[in-house]
């Protein structure tokens, strides 16, 4: 029996310091999730394949809602549809109990062809069609207006329909984190925002309802959350005090971090992001020691995204080459890159391998299979030698790679749903150039 | 390709070049190539040695060859 066989290589170690990170569960192979083997997803549905695990993204949902639950009475959460809107995925949030948060006509279609009933759908964003505003009104949704010309527009929409819409107002605040996202919604230092407020109580056939706001995304700071809700409250004290107009909801948007490592960060984010329980005190606590009577205490809406999906979802790939760079290091060639792996541009992503490997790890460069140089997925990484063929898990890719990824030079992969029995679905088949090219027209003279 | 003279290595793979101060890690194979390099085998002699005692492709190890032998000397430690 011959032994198995390992290509020679050599590491430089650098004298001095300890290297934190290279900790040895880091390299510990990933040869199946949820009790499915990586190889037979890999052989059933190609390479590169993106996999979900519904049991995560319950488990994710149902930690969050007890988190805010058990600490406040009236909670509501909406899947925030550019997050992830595979139809399957939104089904297990609705299935859970999640309204839908959308910012654009098509995620407001795809909204109520997933039965979403209309009043539990938040339409957020800067770009509403008239078309989709008319929709929105007609069914009750809940409007969260973003500019002055949204407002001018949508009380010219209403008086021709002769309807009345329910809205809300987004503001922006210095919360202490910068730079502040103030390109979105009314701004609540300078009174942009009590002005549109004023406009919208003073509009018959508008009904303010709720005060919305999204402070930012991956947020590293709980206080800044106190802060928001504190302004908020502030604000709906105002409204109900001054314009007789009780607030009915809070919207604190989304932007709870999710466990990934952002780039350049010196610590992985396991051990440095706060859990969703930090932002839940720092929130609730807030609006309950605010001063509302019980009976005044506004609903607290949440459309957390990434926390809720990006750990269930794995992207498994396969090594197409090696090769060694000018300088020296080593670069592995992977048949996924930026195109697919869109967060790969914030964060170091946990990988894995998904075979035994040796003991011994080298540092390399993972890229893409692009022909272009920023397809970089790591810039350097230690993993266990691969070879061609072989294959890696990529960790926490579940939140928006599938909506941000696009198609350069490579077709967009399946991507494969592990049901709570361990059963595995297709959602999304991979592309073909047959839908490649379904949208494309040749004019006449090119024909032939 | 010969190794340096005053390389020093050690069974379980660590490397020393007393010249400039570096030291590195090996794998198993690698420092088992490095121990005949000192011993002055041939490069074919030592294929040989791998190609009989591991399961590996000739074609494979003449490819992984090259490119430890780019290591080596990447990391100073060939008499060019
Ligand atoms: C208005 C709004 N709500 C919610 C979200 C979800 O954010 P996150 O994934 O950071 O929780 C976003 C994302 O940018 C957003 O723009």
């Amino acid at each position: 029996m011959k032994q198995k066989y390992e290509r020679p290589t050599i590491k430089k170690m650098n004298t001095g310091l300890m290297n934190k990170f290279g900790t040895r569960t880091d390299f510990d192979p990933v040869k199946e999730i949820e009790g499915v083997t990586v190889k037979s997803l890999v052989e059933q549905y190609g390479s590169p394949v993106f996999v979900l695990s519904e049991k995560q993204i319950r488990r994710n949902y149902q930690s969050a809602v007890r988190s805010f639950k058990t600490r406040y009475p009236k909670v509501q959460f909406a899947w925030s549809y550019k997050t992830n809107y595979l139809n399957a995925v939104c089904k297990i949030f609705h299935q859970e109990g999640s309204w839908a948060e959308v910012v654009s006509g098509f995620e407001y279609h795809k909204a109520l062809g997933n039965g979403v009933s209309g009043n539990q759908i938040i339409f957020n964003g800067p770009d509403k069609k008239e078309a989709d505003l008319i929709l929105a009104i007609e069914n009750h949704s809940l409007i969260h207006i973003d500019h002055f010309d949204e407002l001018y527009l949508l009380i010219c929409i209403c008086d021709n329909l002769n309807k009345k819409a329910k809205v809300a107002i987004r503001v922006n605040f210095d919360t202490g984190v910068y730079p502040i996202w103030d390109r979105f919604g009314f701004n609540y230092e300078n009174g942009q925002a009590w002005t549109a407020i004023n406009k919208i109580t003073s509009t018959i056939n508008l009904e303010l309802v709720g005060l919305h706001c999204h402070i930012g995304t991956f947020m590293l700071s709980t206080s800044a959350y106190s802060i928001a809700s504190t302004k908020l409250c502030t604000l709906a004290k105002r409204c109900k005090v001054e314009l007789q107009n009780p607030i009915q909801y809070l919207d604190l948007g989304g932007g709870f971090p999710s466990t990934n490592t952002l780039k350049g960060a010196y610590l992985p984010g396991v051990d440095t992001v706060p859990s969703v329980e930090d932002f839940a005190e720092a929130i609730t606590n807030t609006i309950l020691n605010f001063g509302f009577t019980p009976d005044e205490l506004p609903l607290l809406i949440l459309e957390s995204g990434r926390v809720l999906i990006d750990d269930a979802g794995y992207l498994f790939g396969s090594v197409i080459a090696n090769k060694r760079l000018s300088d020296g290091r080593r670069a592995t060639i992977m048949d996924f890159g930026i195109n697919i792996l869109f967060t790969s541009n914030w964060y170091d992503h946990k990988i894995s391998p998904a075979q035994e490997s040796s003991q011994y790890t080298e540092e390399t460069v993972l890229f893409g299979p692009l022909c272009m140089n920023i397809d970089v997925v790591r810039e350097s990484i230690n993993l266990p030698l691969l070879e061609t063929g072989d294959q890696v898990v990529v960790h926490k890719v579940g939140a928006y790679n599938m909506t941000q990824w696009m198609q350069f030079i490579n077709m967009r992969p399946a991507v494969v749903l592990i049901d709570q029995n361990g059963q595995s679905h297709q959602i999304r088949k991979p592309e073909t150039l047959e839908y490649l090219e379904m949208m494309e027209e040749i004019p006449k003279h090119l024909k032939s | 390709m010969k190794l340096k003279s005053n390389i020093a290595t050690s069974e379980n793979g660590f490397i020393f070049n007393p010249a400039t101060g570096d030291s590195f890690t090996s794998n198993g194979i690698a420092a088992e190539i490095l121990a005949y390099m000192k011993l002055a085998e041939s490069e074919q002699e030592i294929k040989k040695r791998i190609i009989d005692k591991y399961e590996v492709e000739p074609s494979q190890l003449e490819r992984d060859w090259d490119d430890y032998m780019l290591q080596l000397k990447e990391a100073n430690l060939l008499d060019l």
